[in-house]
């Protein structure tokens, strides 16, 4: 806290700091530089001892100093860099205290960040990584953060380095341990070999802090099992029990707990797998109850028999907590494994008893429609909904049993037409609910055009198993997550850093919003200024894309196939894509459409070409998973030349980044 | 780099708050941390949240909350671990850690803080190296106790009780660096093991996990040296063996970095001089093959079977009950124990287990409306859904389930000053998860 005293006090501190022999007390010394430096008025005279601390005998005296340097530096604001102050810092790196060395980053760091931070050259680094032995874990932990920015000349160097790190993945401290992996993890980007062999070594360390004492470690070290899990499937397989969750433990790690084994099943351990989280589906904790179903529920896309089964039995125990989560398991399942139909369709008589909410009574009401036909006394069960829908509270519910009931009107007309009959009336003459009432009205009508017609619009397909294929294929490279290692991304979860770091950029770029936000408001997708914007940066860097350039769909897809991917790129995204406007925006800066999926669909895709004027295409793919809240952009070019590629993908950014900014 | 520190109590006020960067809103971001957290959805962990650019990290200890705040993307490891050794560090400066010590001693606290981070940034957490910058001296209050009269005995006669030590002994500062030299010199030797056990309802075991530590406290000056001897026959790893006897055998060991290996490989002594306070002095774990029988066994009962002469402590038994149930009517064999309904779950406590004994409980329960078993399945016996996994918490003093003891403890002690230190050494098991299927 600073020191905020009276005019006297800030005298006599004045005095005292310009006396020498406040430096022969480390203890008074410190405490005076930590005190005074926040107070205004004083800091003319705090430079002094500050520069005389750093040339102290007293290494605890220099530890103070240095830091002193960084914490001047931010108070004078937006002053120059002194020249002088940081060559000296750099030369005390070679300082003997190995405190004194962390802080002389840590202050460089601090003095250098608009030019980006300290720089680690060879000697600094190697420098660096003789002294590693004598400082304590922080400062390990630390130093080695610093040197992920070291890039090896050689393969040689690159594995001396890996060498002399070894040790540290043995260290008792996991920042440390997770410190190293990290770092071998990019310095061996190039090697994967050598990435999984740092993988099966940190698995000791990690699963330890899995069953920590610390329930935070504990949280923190599931998180990047999982994130290990995305890339190597198997690399915990034989651990799971691990990963079994006791009673005792909070909520939150018993979530984590249950995703990784839901992601680590293989055919050795499904059965014990799914023993395990049966005991959880019956928890005490409805919350953790219904998490367990919804996993063997994500198991059951693989080995479906066994789950289905599980998951009929848990029907018999008539609670509404479960029940409710069954169906819906059941409905998500029936959509990707048609095979698991028939069981289903057994299971579900008699469920509607105990299912209260909309969710539940959405997902029950959608398989009597889709598979009524297969399920006896399916009419009777929607029958009853038809009775009771004055007093149903859900609109989605209604409108839900509205499709249903068409639905299963075409396969079994004569049990249904009454009903039907009974629910449109109802819909169109008596419901409030605007919605509703639209698709009543929308029902009746299409009705009246024919029953083939409806058949047409209504029969689609009740399955598609290749969605599931496109989930599995999500296994990432080490290399899209190594820098995310051992940070909070993790921890977070990918999706939820990707809105905490947005909602932090806007805050801080203050000026380009101020851009977007006025075309947003005047309703042009790109006002005129902007325009001039976009355009510009192409001009800058020699990129000139031809205007009118059409690719028939055959030969972009012909060109697409035989070239390489040349770049490949994530940016941040949020909500659903209007391709329209997506569309209109690429035109303006010439880059062409050749296809694009519909607005809403899951995952959503666009393939995108372009031409420059020395006759060179780059042909772009984008891709929106649904979970991700991030869009992928692979471009390929014909003619390999980094410099146009890396403007083009300026462009394209430009673009994407101000369509995501309008509708966030 | 850490903006700010505070610790709060367990009803969220503000004990400590230290902002070291002067970059953040104030004091009332405590308050707006426990707001946080309180408003928590249940799916999301409270450990890291975040509010605008800052980060709030925290870790519960002895019912504070020590919450850092970051506005960088830093590790959770090395954050998560530095907090955890502040709370050890002040509770070895300040005797335990407590919300009546740390109010009690805020200027130690903040003068601590001082010396261990600088700027947000960690300088050491070496007791070594603060003793010599700390001034403040810890106040202890010690709570009058009807326990410490009765080790003074009737008639001024010696009782067992002084054998052993006071439970409060280990609670004291450890630091006190001018104060009466006739503090007794002692270290504090512990081996705890925490089992996690999973058994099937047929009596084989799933899941045996044993992770254990040896944590030593010493109030010994810094710099004496201190030999710890392991039994002979542990190894180490899945390919070693030593000897012809049951060799202890542990997965995977890591040692604290101030131990001296070299005759741990041929006599397995470890040598280190400890600095005074806390220190884990070697962490090991061990799955699934375990040298020695498990302490309990349930099968319709719970049976207690070590050798007896030993005993185990606050045994409950904890078991989910179907939902509806009325009415209990139980048991048990001896009026020591208790059983009782709560929260839809059977608890049973028995305060004291005899080794080698054999302990029943009978319990007829009453529930309404349960669905009777399946009619169609070929097994009528199963039990209803719902009831179960039954799980014990316990604790085992003078008992590892690795095998692993310490053999002896010898310090190379200076003879300065006053008497042979005195040294405690404990062995203790207890239950992390001890779950049995039904």
């Amino acid at each position: 806290m600073p020191y905020l005293g009276s005019e006297d006090v800030v005298k006599e501190l004045k005095k005292a700091l310009c006396n020498p022999h406040i430096q022969a007390d480390r203890l008074r010394y410190r405490n005076v530089i930590q005190r005074v430096i926040r107070m205004p008025g004083v800091q003319e005279y705090i430079q002094q001892p500050i520069l005389n601390g750093l040339r102290d005998k007293a290494s605890y005296v220099r530890r103070v100093a240095v830091l002193g340097c960084a914490k001047m530096h931010n108070l004078h604001g937006d002053s120059e860099v002194d020249g002088a102050l940081v060559n000296e810092l750099y030369s005390l790196l070679r300082d003997q205290d190995p405190i004194v060395v962390v802080n002389c980053l840590r202050s460089l760091e601090e003095i250098l960040k608009q030019e980006g931070g300290v720089v680690i050259n060879k000697p600094i680094a190697h420098h660096l990584l003789n002294r590693m032995s004598k400082l304590d874990q922080w400062g390990q932990a630390e130093v080695l953060n610093f040197l992920l920015r070291y890039q090896p000349r050689s393969e040689e160097e690159l594995f001396d380095i890996l060498n002399l790190l070894d040790s540290f993945l043995k260290s008792s401290s996991p920042g440390v341990v997770m410190g190293a992996t990290k770092l071998f993890l990019i310095l061996a980007k190039k090697f994967p070999h050598v990435q999984t062999d740092v993988l099966v070594r940190v698995k000791g360390p990690l699963l330890a802090a899995c069953s920590s004492e610390s329930r935070e470690l504990c949280f923190a070290a599931l998180c990047h099992v999982r994130q290990i899990l995305h890339s190597l499937p198997g690399h915990f397989s034989s651990h799971y029990k691990k990963f079994f969750c006791s009673y005792s433990e909070p909520h939150y790690i018993k979530l984590q707990k249950v995703e990784v084994l839901c992601e680590l099943v293989n055919d050795e351990n499904v059965q014990q797998v799914l023993e395990e989280l049966r005991g959880y589906c019956t928890d005490v904790s409805a919350d953790f109850a219904q998490a367990a179903i919804f996993a063997i529920g994500g198991i059951a896309r693989t080995y479906t028999d066994q789950c289905v089964q599980i998951l009929t039995e848990l029907l018999g125990l008539r609670q509404e907590h479960i029940t409710t989560v069954v169906v819906q398991t059941f409905r998500d399942l029936v959509w990707l494994c048609p095979q698991c139909t028939e069981a289903v369709c057994q299971a579900l008589p008699g469920c509607e008893e105990n299912i209260q909410d909309s969710e539940g009574k959405q997902a029950l009401i959608w398989l009597l429609g889709v598979h009524g036909e297969r399920i006896p006394n399916a009419p009777y069960i929607l029958e009853d909904f038809v009775e009771n829908v004055k007093s149903e509270t859900f609109p989605a519910v209604k409108m839900e049993l509205l499709t249903a009931l068409v639905r299963l009107f075409l396969s079994r007309p004569a049990e249904c037409q009454d009903m039907l009959g009974r629910l449109l009336y109802y819909c169109i003459e008596e419901e409030k609910n605007m919605a509703v009432r639209d698709r009543g009205l929308f029902y009746y009508r299409l009705l009246l055009v024919g029953i083939d017609e409806v058949k047409r619009i209504l029969c689609s397909p009740k399955s598609d198993p290749s969605l599931g294929l496109l989930e599995d294929q999500a296994e990432r490279p080490v290399n899209s997550w190594a820098s995310d290692f051992n940070t909070l991304v993790p921890v977070y979860g990918k999706a939820r850093w990707a809105t905490i770091s947005k909602c932090v950029g806007a805050e801080h770029g203050g000026s380009e919003r101020s851009h977007t936000a006025s075309f947003a408001v005047s309703g042009h997708l790109i006002s005129e200024e902007n325009k001039g914007r976009v355009q510009e940066a192409p001009d800058s860097e020699t990129l000139m894309l031809v205007p009118n350039c059409q690719l028939t769909a055959e030969y972009f897809e012909k060109t697409w196939l035989s070239l390489e991917v040349a770049h490949q790129q994530v940016l941040p995204w949020q909500g659903e894509v209007h391709p329209d406007t997506l569309q209109m925006a690429l035109q303006v800066v010439n880059i062409q459409t050749i296809a694009m999926s519909r607005a809403g669909s899951q995952p959503w895709k666009a393939y995108l070409s372009a031409q420059d004027d020395t006759g060179c295409l780059f042909l772009t793919e984008l891709l929106l998973e649904s979970e991700n809240s991030e869009m992928q952009i692979s471009v390929k070019q014909s003619e390999a030349r980094t410099e146009t590629l890396n403007s083009f993908m300026s462009v394209l950014e430009t673009v994407i980044g101000t369509i995501g900014d309008i509708k966030s | 780099m850490i903006s700010q520190f505070f610790i709060l109590s367990s009803k969220g006020d503000p004990l400590i708050y230290k902002d070291f960067r002067g970059d953040s809103g104030g004091r009332d971001v405590a308050e707006l941390f426990y707001r946080k957290l309180t408003g928590l959805p249940g799916d999301e962990s409270p450990v890291v949240m975040h509010h605008d650019d800052r980060h709030f990290i925290h870790i519960r200890h002895s019912s504070l909350y020590l919450v850092a705040t970051t506005s960088e993307n830093i590790s959770p490891f090395s954050l998560l671990e530095l907090l955890s050794r502040l709370a050890t560090l002040l509770g070895d400066y300040c005797g335990s850690l407590s919300e009546g010590t740390i109010s009690r001693n805020v200027a130690l606290v903040y003068e601590i803080l001082d010396e261990v981070l600088d700027y947000g940034y960690v300088q050491t957490t070496s007791t070594e190296m603060l003793r010599n910058f700390i001034q403040t001296e810890a106040v202890v209050s010690k709570p009058f106790s009807l326990f410490d009269l009765s080790s003074v005995g009737l008639f001024g006669a010696e009782t067992q009780q002084s054998k052993v030590a006071p439970s409060s002994a280990a609670s004291r500062p450890v630091l006190s660096s001018r104060s009466d030299q006739s503090q007794k010199n002692e270290v504090f030797l512990d081996v705890v093991e925490r089992l996690s056990v999973l058994i099937a309802s047929n009596g084989s075991l799933l899941k045996v996990d044993v992770q254990g530590e040896i944590r030593l406290k010493s109030f010994l000056p810094s710099g004496s040296e201190m030999r710890i001897g392991l039994t002979e026959e542990f190894c180490v790893g899945k390919s070693e063996l030593r000897g012809y006897g049951p060799g202890i055998r542990v997965d995977e060991v890591s040692f604290h970095s101030s131990v001296n290996l070299d005759e741990f490989e041929s006599h397995r002594i470890l040598r280190l001089q400890p600095p005074q306070g806390e220190l884990t002095v070697m962490r090991y774990q061990l799955s699934d093959d375990l040298p020695s029988p498990l302490p309990f066994r349930l099968f319709p009962s719970v049976q207690w079977d070590r050798g007896s002469g030993r005993q185990a402590l606050n045994v409950r038994l904890h078991l989910p009950l179907p939902r509806g149930v009325v009415s209990l009517s139980q048991e048990l064999s001896s009026p020591e124990q208790k059983a009782e309904l709560g929260e839809g779950a059977l608890r049973w406590d028995l305060p004291r287990v005899q080794g080698g004994s054999q302990l029943s409980g009978l319990f007829q329960m009453d529930v309404p409306g349960l669905p009777g078993p399946p009619s169609h399945g070929p097994s009528t016996s199963a039990p209803p859904l719902g009831l179960g996994p039954a799980s014990l918490s316990f604790e085992l003093p003078r008992h590892t389930c690795s095998g692993l003891q310490v053999r002896f403890l010898r310090l190379s002690f200076r003879p300065c000053s006053n008497a042979n230190p005195h040294k405690w050494v404990r062995h203790l098991s207890h239950s992390d998860a001890y779950v049995i299927r039904i």
